[in-house]
C-alpha cells in the first residue's frame, strides 16, 4: 500500500486517480475552464469550455483505468486528440510558440492537484504523494500527446506545401513550334527533378517538340547531384528523340562546375535562354532576320 | 520486297521493307526470345536487302527492361557495321525514364519522336554534325 513510486506497475495509484477524476469531473472541468488554455480557445461560452474540459478529464480517466499513464499512444487519448489539435492550432494562430502552449497545458496541473490534496486529507502522506505523482505523470503524458499532435499537424502542412511547390514550380513553356523550355527555379532535389523530367517528357510528346531547353538561371547552386539530375533528364529526352539544351549557366556556376570536375559531356550548353533558342531555331532551319531598313517598320 | 512474312508464328516481329528503310514495329510485351530473334532477323534482312536505314518504332511498348535496352543498342551497333543507320522512334516518357534510371542512356543510338521524324532523319544525306556542346581548348 505505501507506494511512493508512480506508474502503471501497481494498480492502486492509477485507479485511485481514476476514481478521483471521475468523482471530481465537474469541479476540475470548471476550474480548467478558467485557465487561459480553455478560456481563450472556447470564447463563445463558458459552458463550451467546461464541456471541453470534461472531455479531457474523461480521456484521462480512461487512460488511468487502462494503467497506461505513461503511454502517449494509449487508446484513451484518441478521443481528445482532435480537440487538442484544435486548441493547439488556435493558440498557435494567436501567436504562441509550441513551448508556450506546452506551459499553458502544464498550468492545468495545479488546479487538479489542489482538488486532490483538498479531498484526501485523511490519506497518509505516502499515499497522497503516490497519487499526486501519478496525476502529474498523467498530465505530463497529456502534454506529450498535445505536442505530438501539434507536430504531426505541422508535418502534414509541410508535406502539403511541398506537394504544392512541386506542382507550381515546373511549368513547361512552348517557345516555338517544336521547341519547349523549362525554367528551373530553386534547388533541384531528386523528387523535384523527377517531376521536372516527367512533365518535360510529357510536354515533348504532347507538343511534338524536337528541342527541349532546360534553363537553370534560377538554380542557385549546381553540385554533382544536380548535374546528375540534369544529365538524366537530358538522356531521357534524347531517348525519346528530342534534343536537350541546357542554358542559363552563370559564370560563377560554370567556374564551380569546372572546379568540381563535373562533366556535362555530350550535353549542349548555351549561356542564355536566348542563345539556346537561337541554336534550336537554327537547327530547325528557321531564321529570324531584321526587318529591311527601308521596309514598313520604320521610315 | 516485304521481308519475314513467311510464317507469322507466335513471338515473331515482322520486318517491313520501305524503299531504303526497314521498318520494325514493336507492340506490347516483348519476350526475350522474340527480341533475340528480331536481332538475328534484322541482321540478315539488312545484309540481304542492303538498306541504308532501320526504323524501330517502340511507341506500343510500355515496359522495357535492361535486356531489351541492350538488344536495342546491339541492333544499332550491328546495323552500323552493315552500313545502315538505326533510329528508335516513339519511345514513351515512362520508358525513357526507366531506361535512364537503369543507367542505360544508349549513347550511340539515334532517336526520333515519331516514325515520320525518323524517316526524315534518315532521308538527310549524312549524319548531322553533332557538336559536343561548345568544346574548345583552354582559355
Amino acid at each position: 500500500m505505501p507506494e511512493h513510486e508512480a506508474g502503471g506497475s501497481l494498480a492502486t495509484p492509477a485507479h485511485e486517480v481514476r476514481d478521483f477524476l471521475r468523482r471530481r469531473r465537474e469541479q476540475i472541468a470548471q476550474r480548467w475552464a478558467d485557465e487561459p488554455l480553455f478560456r481563450t480557445v472556447f470564447t463563445a461560452s463558458r459552458d463550451e469550455a467546461v464541456e471541453a474540459g470534461k472531455a479531457v478529464v474523461d480521456a484521462l480517466a480512461r487512460v488511468a483505468d487502462a494503467q497506461q499513464v505513461e503511454d502517449p499512444d494509449a487508446a484513451g487519448f484518441s478521443a481528445v486528440r482532435e480537440q487538442l489539435a484544435r486548441m493547439g492550432a488556435a493558440r498557435s494562430r494567436a501567436g504562441l510558440s509550441n513551448t508556450q502552449v506546452s506551459s499553458e497545458l502544464a498550468a492545468l496541473w495545479p488546479p487538479a492537484e489542489n482538488l486532490l490534496v483538498a479531498e484526501s486529507d485523511q490519506a497518509s502522506p505516502e499515499e497522497l504523494r503516490a497519487w499526486s505523482t501519478t496525476l502529474s505523470v498523467l498530465l505530463g503524458t497529456l502534454r506529450l500527446v498535445a505536442m505530438q499532435t501539434a507536430l504531426s499537424e505541422t508535418q502534414s502542412l509541410i508535406d502539403r506545401q511541398r506537394l504544392q511547390l512541386l506542382e507550381v514550380a515546373t511549368p513547361v513553356i512552348k517557345l516555338w513550334d517544336g521547341i519547349v523550355a523549362v525554367p528551373l527555379i530553386g534547388t533541384l532535389d531528386s523528387a523535384r527533378s523527377q517531376v521536372v523530367m516527367e512533365t518535360l517528357l510529357n510536354a515533348v510528346v504532347d507538343q511534338h517538340a524536337r528541342f527541349a531547353i532546360l534553363d537553370i538561371t534560377g538554380v542557385p547552386t549546381v553540385d554533382s547531384l544536380v548535374a546528375q539530375h540534369l544529365m538524366k533528364t537530358v538522356a531521357a529526352a534524347r531517348l525519346m528523340g528530342a534534343e536537350c539544351v541546357v542554358s542559363g549557366i552563370r559564370p560563377a556556376i560554370a567556374q564551380t562546375m569546372v572546379h568540381l570536375g563535373l562533366d556535362l559531356g555530350t550535353v549542349k550548353t548555351r549561356a542564355s535562354l536566348a542563345d539556346a533558342l537561337g541554336h534550336c531555331l537554327h537547327e530547325l532551319g528557321t531564321n529570324i532576320v531584321n526587318a529591311a531598313p527601308d521596309g514598313a517598320g520604320r521610315r | 520486297m516485304s521481308e519475314g512474312l513467311s510464317r507469322p508464328a507466335a513471338g515473331h516481329v515482322p520486318v517491313l521493307g520501305l524503299g531504303d528503310v526497314l521498318l520494325v514495329t514493336l507492340q506490347g510485351d516483348l519476350y526475350d526470345s522474340t527480341a533475340h530473334r528480331l536481332q538475328q532477323d534484322l541482321a540478315e534482312a539488312i545484309a540481304r536487302s542492303r538498306v541504308t536505314g532501320v526504323v524501330i518504332d517502340i511507341s506500343g511498348v510500355e515496359i522495357v527492361d535492361s535486356f531489351l535496352g541492350r538488344v536495342l543498342a546491339e541492333i544499332a551497333a550491328q546495323a552500323e557495321l552493315l552500313a545502315a543507320r538505326t533510329v528508335v522512334a516513339g519511345m514513351r516518357p515512362a520508358v525513357a525514364v526507366t531506361l535512364v534510371e537503369l543507367g542505360l542512356t544508349l549513347p550511340g543510338l539515334r532517336t526520333a519522336l515519331t516514325t515520320e521524324a525518323a524517316m526524315e532523319l534518315l532521308a538527310r544525306p549524312v549524319v548531322p554534325p553533332r557538336s559536343g556542346g561548345g568544346r574548345e581548348g583552354g582559355p
